[in-house]
């Protein structure tokens, strides 16, 4: 009966997690990818509970679900992104290309979980001593993994300062651009840069008048 | 009990629909979602493994990737900004050139 279960809520799941997994690449609009994507993120701590590790399912709540996934969707609507408007495609035969070699690459992975066999362990042993709990994570964290965690704060670090020098260096080359508008005035455009210019020039009112 | 090869089958369907994705899609952050997506894929086979053999390493190493995706997720969306201020668009066959 308990196992009957489990398979029922595996298969719930799983099927949970395609579904989302296909609503994301389907989707024309990038905030309904989002949303699914968190569907996908769901289901998948589902799997990690299901698997005797509470932490990591939490992780990822917080982590993806929470933080990630809000900085997708803070970005998208930032930028304001309509539907994808459909373009003469001169690549639309790569759409049944790309199918191809998903179906090709399933196909290899498939081969390779059908020739490595069962495992030689059961999940959910009770006997064995538990590995998903926070604090055998956290014992091994701190002592086998202490050089790998270091590494990973000093990513972390790189990344703020990354992200930092970006958006600086895109602010100040529109201020110069802007200024450089202003100067000038519409003759620029006539020369070697006239489609930057005129491009800032439709920028412009809307910044200030969305600044003020 | 769930076979471990139901689990890795699953992972390995959804790392096919996100590379399909990668490889269909020409928005720049529908793409960066495919690419979540397949991380999240291989953190399934992590967990799946270091629940059936009883080693911690593997949840040792979801929890390094969830670090490096969230560093990714910042850098990452800063060059989408960027290029989204410098071209008006997020079309990927806009930004072609590597220059912006």
């Amino acid at each position: 009966m308990e196992t009957l279960l489990l398979y029922a809520l595996f298969g719930l799941f799983a099927a949970l997690a395609i579904g989302c997994a296909i609503a994301v690449v389907v989707q024309r609009n990038p905030l309904y990818s989002a949303i699914s994507l968190i569907g996908v993120f769901i289901a998948l701590a589902a799997h990690y509970i299901m698997l005797a590790a509470p932490f990591i399912a939490a992780v990822q709540i917080i982590v993806y679900a929470g933080a990630i996934m809000v900085l997708v969707v803070f970005v998208i609507m930032l930028l304001n992104v309509e539907e994808a408007e459909h373009r003469p495609a001169r690549l639309r035969f790569l759409v049944p290309t790309a199918i191809l070699l998903a179906a090709v690459l399933f196909a290899e992975a498939a081969f390779v979980i059908y020739s490595v066999g069962d495992s030689p362990y059961s999940s959910l042993d009770t006997s064995a001593p538990p590995v998903g709990l926070t604090s055998s994570i956290g014992i091994s964290l701190f002592t086998e993994y202490l050089l790998p965690f270091e590494i990973t704060s000093i990513l972390l670090l790189m990344a703020i300062v990354g992200a930092i020098t970006l958006a600086r260096q895109a602010s100040i080359s529109e201020l110069r651009r802007a200024a450089a508008v202003t100067i000038t005035g519409d003759n620029a455009e006539a020369e070697t840069s006239g489609f930057q210019s005129a491009k800032s020039n439709e920028i412009t009112p809307v910044r200030t008048g969305a600044i003020n | 009990m769930i076979p471990l090869a139901w689990y890795l089958a699953l992972s390995a369907v959804l790392f096919t629909i996100g590379a399909a994705g990668v490889l269909i899609k020409r928005n720049a952050i529908a793409m960066f979602m495919c690419i979540e997506l397949m991380l999240n894929s291989v953190n399934l086979t992590f967990v799946a493994f270091s629940s059936f053999f009883r080693d911690v390493s593997g949840q040792l190493i979801v929890f390094i990737v969830m670090t490096v995706a969230a560093a990714e997720a910042a850098v990452g969306l800063g060059i989408i900004i960027a290029i989204f201020r410098n071209r008006e668009s997020l079309d990927v066959d806009d930004a072609s050139i590597l220059k912006l």
